[in-house]
């Protein structure tokens, strides 16, 4: 156990380091330039220029300027250079307005995937089983951003709530009834959509995962014995079906800061997805690379927490 | 009857070896028969292939039956199957049939060969993207495979290392550093020539057994490699990498293949491992058949399935995200006209024209959902369990 710990936590800080290698290069070997220390930018003279190359080092070598940036960054010093701040800061706040967003769309995905998987596995064929596949092959091919704009005339034509933002603009006068209900339409609509991918490829798991258990010998022997087809299902079927899913728990932390580029543009709503996608168009180095390599550390942990919490539940597995 | 010919009638109870009553391809029109789904989903591709290549042929050349470039400012914003104002166009301005089928936009340009166009970017865009990641794939998982045991020496590490390193800094204008790391490179080459002649007869150092000991098996490196291009989240890479190349159709093909090739590797390595052990390949190696030849007419077609089903879904995401990436304004550059940018430019007039928004929204939506459902029905019609012995 704690040599497997130790194993893999090696083995992932080198594979950080290399993801920062790359993801470096692949920044600074691209064609253009931060709109800064763009020779072609008619707002900077020739001075501003080497002054703005001195304060981001990009007059260094690129090693020294590795070495700088990641120097910064673990001493907390990195800032944008779009406008100053600390680019932790930044991502905190950012990180904050998403979080409502992921959790209302992981409660979302979990709680209706769950019962859809087990009746389509339950009733397997039938109706229900045929109409759930054929939605769920539905919500994997919708364009987000179609869906999202669908969805957004259907709301605002059929109850005339604003959607768009994390609140309506202005709303500082109103009552906390109204100022709740607010807050929670508009955080509906993008975690609805944030959701419907996670739900069709979660209950298609589900469902398959249900299929496998009910197949084995021990539900006939439940079956045989004239167990209620209810405790069958649910206290023998379920309980071993569910055991892949604890380990999905370490797989959805990356989801807390990819957030969605694209429903957060179309939302304006200010969260991480939204600010990378700016640091992007602003070429602001410091900020996406920092993005970059903190959900480069998420997705080693995630993959970690899901290694050890598979060795906690299955016992017959050893590392 | 003659005693011949009953000499060779085996009787009955003997049972002959036959090659199988069905073709292959028999066998797969009679399983894509009973998936309704699967079946529905081919044919919406097949007719998807064909507008897609009409498209193209009506909609290129000098003078196109279909022009999609073609602005009528008189005609803007018209809805669909209305009818052109004759008096307003000169001739070579109205539409084929006059009418416009699918209405025109917000420049009066014909939505409906606009859409033709688009049809074939995003099958170009699904089938190139694609094809990249599948060749990356089964070459990096075939090589993990089935030369996975073998192991990298140190000293090829350094030389590769070199390698890189020296024609990245003749890349970025460092040529004195550059020629430099080069020429060790060389230099290494030659050392290690005259190591493997000297080897037989000495004993090697501590230093030599440093560099041309075993560092690492290349199925240990590869699968790190996949490992390491998995942190990345990917539809923020290839936004990354498209917002900072210069934008064209091309890149973002390439851009999509060279971040979707990981699922192809693991699965061909999977399949490889278990191959590789199998009878047929010890037979083959045998008969003296080189590994290459192993490789592609042996192995490979046992451990395609897999890498079909992936490559169809694979199909639809990266149409998918070409659109995503148009819908940002990152995707193919505006004289080429693709379902995501009709649709992002549809958007500002969703209220006045609606059809600019639903009419790409909805074909996206049937050939997305159509590769899904006829990969989905690939999957069951090539899993060998599902299959029926006749």
């Amino acid at each position: 156990m704690l040599s497997f710990i130790g194993r893999s936590v090696v083995q992932k800080t080198i594979t950080l380091f290399f993801v920062s290698i790359v993801s470096f290069l692949i920044i600074h070997l691209a064609p253009g330039k931060p709109s800064q220390v763009n020779p072609l930018n008619p707002k900077f003279t020739p001075e501003i220029l080497e002054r703005f190359q001195k304060e981001f080092h990009l007059d260094k070598p690129l090693y020294v300027q590795y070495i700088y940036f990641y120097r910064d960054l673990f001493t907390g010093k990195t800032v944008s250079w779009k406008d100053n701040q600390s680019v932790l800061a930044k991502i905190w706040g950012r990180f904050l307005n998403s979080l409502p967003l992921f959790i209302v769309g992981t409660l979302i995905t979990w709680t209706l995937s769950f019962p859809v998987g087990i009746r389509s596995a339950i009733h397997r064929g039938g109706i229900y089983d045929q109409t759930a596949t054929f939605l769920s092959y539905l919500l994997i091919s919708i364009p987000g951003f179609f869906f999202a704009y669908v969805l957004i005339i259907f709301v605002v034509t059929r109850f005339h709530v604003p959607v768009i933002g994390m609140e309506t603009f202005g709303i500082t006068n109103a009552s906390i009834a109204h100022m709740i209900m607010d807050r929670i339409w508009h955080l509906l609509l993008p975690s609805v959509l944030g959701a419907t991918g996670g739900i069709a490829i979660l209950s298609r798991y589900v469902r398959s995962q249900m299929l496998e258990v009910e197949g084995q010998d021990y539900i006939r022997t439940a079956k045989a014995k004239g167990l209620p087809p209810d405790q069958v299902h649910y206290k023998h079927a379920f309980r071993n079906a569910l055991l892949p899913f604890v380990t999905m728990f370490g797989l959805i932390l990356p989801g807390l800061i990819g957030g969605s580029v694209i429903i957060e543009t179309i939302f304006s709503w200010p969260g991480m997805g939204r600010m990378a996608y700016e640091a992007i168009l602003a070429r602001d180095y410091p900020v996406i690379l920092t993005v970059n390599f903190v959900s480069a550390v998420l997705v080693l942990a995630g993959t970690f927490v899901s290694d050890l919490l598979y060795l906690v539940v299955d016992p017959r597995i050893r590392l | 009857m003659t005693p011949e010919k009953e000499h060779i009638n085996t009787p009955d109870y003997i049972e002959a070896p036959s090659a199988p009553k069905h073709t292959r391809m028999q066998e797969f029109g009679r399983m894509l028969g009973q998936n309704r789904l699967a079946a529905i989903g081919f044919f919406i591709f097949l007719l998807f292939f064909c507008c897609a290549v009409t498209g193209l042929v009506l909609t290129s050349g000098s003078k196109p039956v279909f022009d999609p470039a073609m602005i009528r400012l008189e005609e803007k914003l018209r809805p669909p199957l209305s009818k052109p104002n004759l008096k307003a166009l000169r001739p070579d301005q109205v539409p084929v049939f006059n009418i416009y089928l699918m209405g025109t936009d917000d420049l009066g340009r014909d939505v409906f060969a606009r859409m033709l166009q688009g049809a074939w970017v995003s099958l170009t865009v699904g089938f190139v993207a694609v094809g990249i990641s599948v060749f990356i794939g089964i070459f990096m998982g075939g090589i993990a495979g089935y030369f996975g045991q073998h192991h990298i020496k140190t000293i090829h590490i350094l030389f590769f290392l070199c390698l890189m390193g020296g024609t990245g800094l003749i890349l970025i204008n460092a040529v004195f550093a550059g020629t430099a790391l080069l020429l060790l490179c060389l230099s290494t080459i030659v050392f290690s020539l005259s190591a493997r002649e000297r080897s037989a007869e000495e004993k090697p150092s501590a230093l030599k057994a440093l560099f041309l000991g075993n560092a690492v098996s290349v199925d240990t490196l590869i699968m790190r490699i996949v490992d390491i291009m998995l942190c990345f989240p990917s539809f923020f890479l290839i936004l990354t990498v498209v917002a900072l190349l210069p934008a064209s159709i091309y890149n973002i093909m390439i851009v999509i293949g060279l971040t979707s090739w990981m699922g192809t590797t693991r699965f061909v390595r999977a399949e490889f491992l278990s191959l590789r052990e199998q009878d047929f390949v010890a037979a083959a190696k045998a008969l003296g058949i080189g590994n290459f030849r192993i490789i592609f007419r042996h192995i490979m077609p046992n451990a395609v399935a897999p890498v079909l089903v992936s490559a169809t879904i694979g199909i639809a995401s990266a149409i998918l995200t070409e659109a995503g990436l148009s819908f940002l304004g990152f995707g193919v550059p505006p004289p080429h006209a693709t379902w995501g940018n009709i649709l992002s430019d549809g958007k500002n007039f969703i209220f006045d024209a609606p059809w600019l928004t639903f009419i790409p929204g909805i074909a996206i939506l049937i050939v997305v959902l159509s590769f899904n459902l006829f990969g989905e029905g690939l999957r069951d019609i090539l899993n060998p369990k599902l299959r029926e012995r006749h």
